[in-house]
């Protein structure tokens, strides 16, 4: 009975504790705009450019509070970055290395190898920070319903007035996506970086270009998957006709 | 006998252990009716599916680390860094979808046809043993990326056991292996998760055994009569067979390629957290029916009870129908009867996607009544007061005597 109250309650508090910073969509409820990706649909595949863009945005603004665990400096490679240009981009963020020959754990400058180094020392710092723990963005347009489509429609969705049978408690942030207060502020706003492609910041293009990246980061494998997949229809597509002629021709020999 | 028993090594090898006989006998020559339609496809379809899961499965093994502090970590590494880990996870992944669909195209099928009457009772419950280890198999294997579903759906589902009288809750921390769902149990459940594939290999050589002693049933769900009535399985249902694989194939590899993730459950991509709980637990699609069974009953005890009648009642269907004659062809009002349980199978399934709350409750208490009046009442009723049409004089003369019941035989064929 004891144990029940215990986990009860410890349930209770984690709940408190972490449901702000858990936009899990309440049963649908939540505005979700469509947004026509080029990664969509049965060819779709990257816009490295807009990758390129997104990855500004990663830089310059989410990195602050999110972590991306499952990113490597090396996987820029992927997105057209040079060797060259991925060691200088390692090399301008400090990783925490060790424990060295005497113990102590010592900073170093980044190699391409590294993964992306959290911005909080544990969980429990970035939730003291943060007042909720800002979640690992690595699958984040894998794991919520409405995939990328969310993502973008979350990072617009601070414009709107809650209804009016919720109330918003201090230091949160109506979110109409995910149809629930939350702790992240708002964060996109018009000319928040500057695109050296000439595209337009509109806060718009901002949203899609972080989600792009962020689906990037997610399914990094999209377009080999992708094009290994046509090759395959293709193939599975002739062998199945032959399969089937020959099985015509082979079943004509019964009479039936 | 083929010609493949004529060559000298193989009459060596096969004097000292038959196996090239075994592979004559069962693979080749064995007679099977002429008369099989592509719903007699799906038997050959599990077990490539079957052999996909397990090839695939041996490999992601190689690379998965069952502890709840690396196990989500594991998974994701595998799909970015080992080479072509994502095709392996993702055929994984939707090969459990695509095994559970056609085995259940089979067992309708099999429910049709009357493949599992007298003389294949045996044949029928392996098969029903079969599906049981695959539930719990896809079951544990659910639980092993450790994200939010696989906690809750262990929480769940293991949590069931404590309805168990007396010592239901000492039976819950035992399976456990603790006091909460936790590493523990993600660690066993890899192991069994491993073990228990081999299990239905091993029930399906049993299967096979069963089906080669009382042999294929078939459309017109009559006895082969000689020989006039089949036909070797080599070419004839090898060639169908791979015909139906690439058919198959093109379906599942779609899955792969194009929409991964597109029957799974994004939850699944959020790292397991025992103090967050979704605000909807869903099982895959494939258990929807069951799990709409266990919410049926407003009781922990008979709702589980329910939820596996529900599977082991089709043990009792070759007792449960009382008909000489198997196949709903010939059996006008049972066909209807056939076609209005998958009718209710799939509403069950439907709402087992739906929250608890409102129309569904009472919706899906109906359909669950309507699924075990099915087996029950109209099963064993209908076949002992309807008149079946008059069968065919054989497979290969399908002709009835009575003219009118020409279109029967024709139908059937």
């Amino acid at each position: 009975m004891l144990r029940k109250i215990l986990i009860a309650t410890l349930g209770a508090a984690g709940l408190l504790a972490a449901a702000p910073a858990q936009p899990v969509q309440a049963a649908g409820a939540g505005h979700i705009e469509h947004v026509n990706w080029s990664f969509e649909g049965v060819f779709g595949t990257f816009d490295q450019d807009q990758l390129h863009r997104g990855w500004q945005i990663w830089t310059g603004y989410c990195a602050m509070c999110h972590s991306l665990d499952y990113f490597a400096f090396r996987n820029l490679e992927q997105i057209g970055f040079s060797e060259e240009e991925v060691k200088e981009i390692a090399a301008e963020y400090t990783i925490t290395d060790g424990p060295d020959d005497t113990g102590e754990m010592f900073d170093r400058e980044g190699i391409p190898a590294d993964y992306w180094p959290s911005p909080y020392a544990n969980d429990e710092e970035a939730t003291y920070i943060n007042g909720a723990l800002p979640p690992d963005l690595s699958v984040i347009t894998k794991g919520r319903a409405g995939g990328p489509d969310y993502v973008y429609s979350y990072l617009l969705g601070f414009d709107d007035e809650p209804p009016e049978d919720q109330t918003v408690p201090a230091g949160s942030y109506w979110n109409s996506a995910a149809h629930m207060s939350v702790k992240m502020p708002p964060q996109i706003f018009e000319e928040m970086v500057i695109y050296e492609d000439g595209t337009k910041e509109t806060p718009e293009q901002h949203a899609k270009d972080i989600t792009a990246f962020l689906h990037w980061v997610a399914e990094p494998h999209l377009d080999e998957r992708k094009g290994t997949g046509i090759v395959t229809m293709l193939f599975l597509l002739v062998l199945t006709a032959l399969l089937y002629a020959l099985k015509k021709q082979i079943w004509s020999r019964v009479e039936h | 006998m083929s010609a493949m028993m004529d060559n000298k090594i193989v009459k060596w090898v096969d004097s000292r252990l038959p196996i090239f006989s075994l592979m004559d006998e069962h693979g080749i020559e064995y007679p099977t009716p002429k008369n099989l339609n592509y719903w007699w496809n799906f038997g050959s379809l599990a077990a490539f599916v079957l052999i996909v899961m397990v090839a695939t499965g041996i490999f992601l093994a190689m690379h998965y680390v069952p502890h709840g502090d690396m196990a989500f970590a594991s998974i994701e590494r595998l799909m970015r860094e080992v080479d072509y880990g994502w095709l392996l996870r993702y055929a994984h992944a939707n090969g459990a979808s695509m095994f559970f669909l056609v085995v259940y195209i089979h067992i309708f099928r099999g429910l049709y046809y009357g493949s599992y009457a007298k003389p294949r009772e045996l044949l029928w419950i392996i098969g029903v043993v079969i599906m049981l280890a695959m539930m719990a198999t896809a079951f544990m294997g659910y639980v092993l990326p450790w994200g939010q579903m696989s906690f809750w759906a262990a929480k769940v589902i293991t949590s069931m056991f404590s309805a168990v009288p007396i010592f239901g809750e000492d039976l819950v921390v035992w399976i456990w292996g603790g006091f909460s769902v936790g590493s523990p149990t993600l660690t066993r459940f890899f192991s069994l998760h491993y073990l228990l594939p081999f299990l239905i290999l091993a029930l399906v050589f049993l299967h096979v055994w069963a089906l080669h002693t009382t042999k294929s049933n078939n459309p017109l769900g009559i006895d082969i009569k000689g020989p006039q009535d089949t036909i070797p399985f080599h070419p004839y249902y090898t060639i169908k067979d791979l015909y139906g694989i690439g058919v198959l194939m093109m379906l599942f590899m779609g899955f792969v390629f194009f929409a991964p993730n597109y029957l799974g459950h994004p939850d699944n991509y959020v790292p397991a957290n025992p103090m967050v709980t979704p605000p909807h637990i869903v099982p895959e699609w494939y258990f929807l029916p069951f799990y709409t069974v266990l919410r049926a009953i407003d009781n922990k005890l008979l709702g589980v009870i329910a939820m596996f009648a529900s599977v082991l009642i089709l043990i009792a269907v070759p007792w449960l129908d009382r008909s000489k004659v198997r196949s709903l062809s010939f059996r006008p009002i049972m066909k209807i009867f056939f076609w209005l349980f998958v009718l209710d199978t799939l509403i069950l399934g439907y709402i087992g996607a739906m929250p608890a709350e409102g129309i569904w409750i009472p919706l899906g208490q109906a359909s669950t009544a309507y699924y075990f009046l099915h087996f029950l009442v109209i099963l064993p009723l209908v076949s002992m007061y309807e008149k079946p049409r008059p069968l065919p004089e054989s497979i290969s003369n399908p002709v009835v005597k009575d003219t009118q019941d020409q279109a029967a035989a024709t139908e059937a064929k």
